[in-house]
């Protein structure tokens, strides 16, 4: 998973950036009011992606409303003052769609996926339900129930789930990537209908919002789509969120979490690291910075011959299953984060230290130049790959645009990554994956305590 | 207002169902010398291809040695005869390439994407080939892969939906080759041996149970001679044989104690098979029933109405002998009888009195709208090639799909539903707590 987009919470997303020129055929717009509006032309099927974007998400949340944002998505469907409960989604059905929509820390996104003469009667529905919300409190009531149940699915019936959960709040002191995105248990029961009037009023305006759309379209008859259904609405006041920056962490943080319905043991370890929005905002992390630890990513876990699968799943044999991730397009300080499985007859506590020291291995052999080779052939590939999937590239760039970025930065990605020597991989590692900044968590089965 | 409300309605209301074909890729296919039948579409759009190959060789094909074919599948990739694992994979990501192997309960694949650059795609053909052909089956690699599986068996255990899913097919299949689980249990994965894996290549692994799908940037003789060159790195060998026809089940009901919050509840029974006479009736049918994801009568009724379930659906698996009918929900405990009533009464309701006007009308109008979003991707299509060699469908199973979609009528979904979902052989399991407690 190369990409900008690796998106962590509710959103299942792989592949990578575009390599080819995407600038060429892609077109950027806004509106009077804000409404900003990218339009990427891609003839290959006559279909199209539509997606609305709003820059809102868990991570702008606070104590008490945890879970709003959430909550808010799934009443997107039910009801405004043009149509009745379950008619935007019949209307959909009708003309031949696939819709839904998700919620991530930093952003909410509905989309659609049509033919691509469809695209002004997305906008048509979209534009209904940015401006005419009605959220009936009988509605409201029965919905939250489905939020809870799938909160239950999702999470709470699910061990790893819940102890990764419980590995992001103790993670995170003052950042509120500390919140689940479908909300603490408590809070979504404790959720009005008022607590989603008032989060929709702050936030859902089309100085807000981004639209993306993708397809077999000709950028400026969507843009003069967009200025049909769009242009009208007003712009709203949106005042940003107070920053909530990470504080500094000071030393090793660590979580025990026991389950009666584990079966496995389960390791969880992540490293406070910085995103490419701080390297664009601010003098102290270097872009290149993101770009290496992206590769140090794939060095760990990129492919079967990466180190983790050649040294701990073969070789040493002590971890049925071991993953690395990071995702830069991020609004604030993240993870960069380890899962693994041991292998019967090893210990979660052995199991971190040969994460360990395959860590500090990298540190003092970064990567050689054929790993180097691989690496950037695969994300050279990846970018090839990437296109055959419209869902996909609207995805990353309604992604980047959501957390501030610019979606040209998707261009540029490849070159970026090439650029990347083998000593500025180490060089991360040795700034960022440090003990003081690490979170671990152990999952032990109640059986095996 | 009511202008806009018109609006959205005449939106709605003027749709007209298009009888017109629509068209779907232009399909060659032919067989090679060694036997293997070949399905090939120019995508010339973006350089790269895929190639899929799938053999009769998936779990159903077992026997005793449960868990057989799908470790075999596993171990394709790790190691050949000239490469051990780490140099496979070395030279494997030096391609750029991504080569997947997996084993459902009919086939086993192995799936390459690659740039089409020759630089790139000759090693990465050259490869899958050893992969698919002369796999190493190293003495660590399958002590590893089994213990991996022993690890994979308790992880099962920890989840709701992979004890119902097991327990589902267990109920629905009795002693089929299909009521078995793909990746077997302990006791059999942990008696298999090297040879157990090299036999079971040797047999299914062989170019008249092979099936090739080839689509992307490259031109007829490039598919040509990879198809060719592929089929023949292996034995011609035989077709497996027809697997046992599926027996009707007695409608049997069972509980599955385990401690989650949620009750876990499906219902179903052996549904169709591929090339299905009644296929047309039970896809358009279920789409209206369960398939249409936001607008079906299950999540209707389930979901909307009542706040029941996050997800409640049903859909048919095709395969070569019948695959299950699967109507599905998770709720709470405390719901869980009033959710098994209203899933059960709208079953039970579609069954005896066919589907309701306005959803039939939305299923097809959902099923021919959406039909280009089926094919728009390579990856979708080479899926679909895949499918369509595999089970002997038609060539222009695609291109008939929208007007058979339309053909289908109330009384041919009525009948169809009458006469394969009959609900006194419905079977019923629930995984979660025996009773519903107050105090938690």
């Amino acid at each position: 998973m190369r990409t900008f987009a690796m998106i962590a919470i509710l959103v299942a997303s792989s592949g990578s950036p575009l390599a080819l020129a995407a600038s060429e055929r892609t077109h950027e717009f806004t509106l009077d009011n804000g409404l900003e509006l990218i339009v990427q032309e891609d003839h290959r099927a006559p279909v199209a992606a539509i997606m609305v974007w709003y820059r809102v998400g868990s991570s702008y949340e606070y104590d008490g409303i945890t879970g709003v944002s959430h909550a808010l998505e799934h009443m997107m469907f039910k009801s405004t003052k043009t149509l009745g409960v379950g008619e935007f989604s019949a209307i959909v059905a009708a003309n031949g769609g696939r819709e839904n929509a998700f919620t991530s820390s930093d952003f909410t996104a509905y989309f659609q996926q049509w033919s691509a003469e469809n695209v002004s009667l997305s906008f048509k529905l979209e534009a209904d339900r940015m401006q005419n919300l009605v959220i009936d409190d009988a509605e409201f009531a029965k919905e939250i129930n489905v939020v809870l149940e799938e909160r239950r699915l999702r999470t709470d019936d699910n061990p790893q789930a819940l102890a990764s959960e419980a590995t992001r709040a103790a993670a995170y002191q003052t950042s509120t990537y500390r919140y689940p995105v479908i909300g603490w248990e408590s809070d979504i029961q404790n959720m009005t209908g008022d607590d989603l009037r008032q989060w929709y009023s702050r936030w859902y305006g089309p100085n807000n919002a981004t639209v993306v759309v993708v397809g077999d379209v000709d950028a400026q008859a969507v843009l003069a789509l967009a200025k049909e259904h769009f242009g009208l609405i007003k712009a709203r006041t949106i005042a940003p969120p107070k920053p909530r920056p990470e504080v500094p962490q000071r030393g090793i943080k660590r979580v025990s979490f026991s389950s009666d319905k584990a079966r496995i043991p389960f390791l969880v370890m992540g490293y406070k690291a910085p995103v490419l929005l701080q390297a664009v905002a601010d003098s102290d992390i270097e872009s290149w910075e993101i770009y290496a630890l992206d590769v140090l990513s794939e060095a760990l876990d990129g492919d079967a011959s990466a180190r983790l699968q050649r040294n701990l799943v073969r070789g040493r044999e002590v971890a049925s299953h071991v993953s690395a991730g990071y995702s830069s397009a991020q609004r604030m300080t993240t993870l960069f984060q380890f899962s693994a499985v041991p292998r019967d007859g090893t210990s979660l506590e052995q199991l971190e230290k040969a994460i360990l020291a395959e860590i500090d291995e990298l540190k003092r052999v970064p990567p050689t130049a054929n790993e180097l080779e691989r690496i950037k052939t695969q994300v050279v590939a990846d970018s090839v790959f990437e296109r055959d999937s419209m869902q996909h590239q609207a995805i990353i760039i309604g992604s980047l645009e959501s957390v501030g970025l610019d979606w040209r930065l998707n261009d540029a990605y490849t070159a970026n990554i090439k650029a990347v020597t083998s000593e500025q991989v180490r060089l991360v590692a040795e700034k960022y994956l440090r003990p003081e900044s690490l979170t671990v968590a152990h999952l032990l089965p109640e059986a095996a305590q | 207002m009511i202008a806009r409300i018109n609006r959205f309605l005449f939106v709605l209301g003027s749709l007209v169902l298009s009888v017109d074909s629509i068209a779907g890729p232009s399909i060659e296919s032919w067989t090679t010398d060694a036997g293997a039948r070949v399905l090939y579409v120019q995508a010339p759009e973006i350089p790269m291809f895929d190639v899929r190959v799938t053999f009769a060789a998936g779990s159903a094909r077992d026997g005793e040695q449960k868990g057989v074919a799908n470790i075999t599948s596993a171990l394709l990739t790790q190691g050949t005869d000239e490469l051990d694992a780490n140099a496979f994979s070395d030279q494997l990501g030096a391609t750029g390439a991504k080569l997947s192997t997996g084993a459902r309960r009919d086939m086993a694949y192995l799936g390459l994407r690659t740039m089409a650059q020759e630089e790139y795609s000759v090693p990465a053909l050259a490869l899958m080939e050893a992969a698919m052909a002369r796999p190493r089956f190293a003495v660590d690699a399958i002590d590893r892969l089994k213990a991996r599986a022993m690890i994979a068996f308790r992880h099962k255990q920890q989840s709701p939906g992979a004890i119902i899913d097991e327990a589902f097919y267990a109920d629905v299949y009795g002693e089929h080759p299909y009521g078995s689980p793909p990746d077997g249990n302990e006791e059999s994965v942990a008696a298999l041996k090297r040879d157990d894996f090299s036999a079971f290549h040797q047999r299914h692994y062989v170019a008249r149970n092979m099936v090739i799908a080839i689509v992307g940037a490259l031109d007829k003789d490039r598919a040509q001679s990879i198809a060719t060159r592929l089929s023949a790195a292996l034995p011609q060998g035989e077709a497996a044989p027809a697997l046992p026809e599926v027996l009707p089940t007695t409608g049997a009901s069972r509980h599955i104690e385990f401690s989650s919050i949620q009750s876990h509840v499906r219902v179903g029974l052996p549904g169709m098979r591929r090339g299905d006479a009644d296929y047309f009736p039970l896809l358009v049918g279920n789409h209206a029933l369960g398939g249409n994801s936001l607008v079906s009568l299950l999540f209707k009724e389930i979901r909307s109405k009542r706040g029941l379930s996050y997800s409640a659906s049903s859909h048919f698996t095709p395969m070569a002998q019948a695959g299950p009918f699967v109507a599905t929900l998770q709720t709470d405990r405390s719901q869980q009888d009033e959710a098994v009533r209203v899933l059960n009464e709208t079953l039970a309701d579609f069954v005896n009195n066919g589907p309701p006007d306005d959803a039939l009308k939305a299923a097809k109008q959902n099923l021919v709208g959406g039909f280009p979003l089926r094919i728009d991707s390579n990856q979708k299509i080479t899926e679909y090639l895949a499918m369509i060699g595999f089970y002997k469908l038609p060539l222009d199973y695609l291109d008939t799909f929208t007007t058979s979609v339309a053909a289908v009528t109330s009384e041919s979904v009525r009948d169809a539903f009458k006469r394969r979902l009959v609900l006194d052989q419905l079977v019923t399991v629930i995984v979660g707590r025996a009773k519903a407690s107050d105090d938690s």
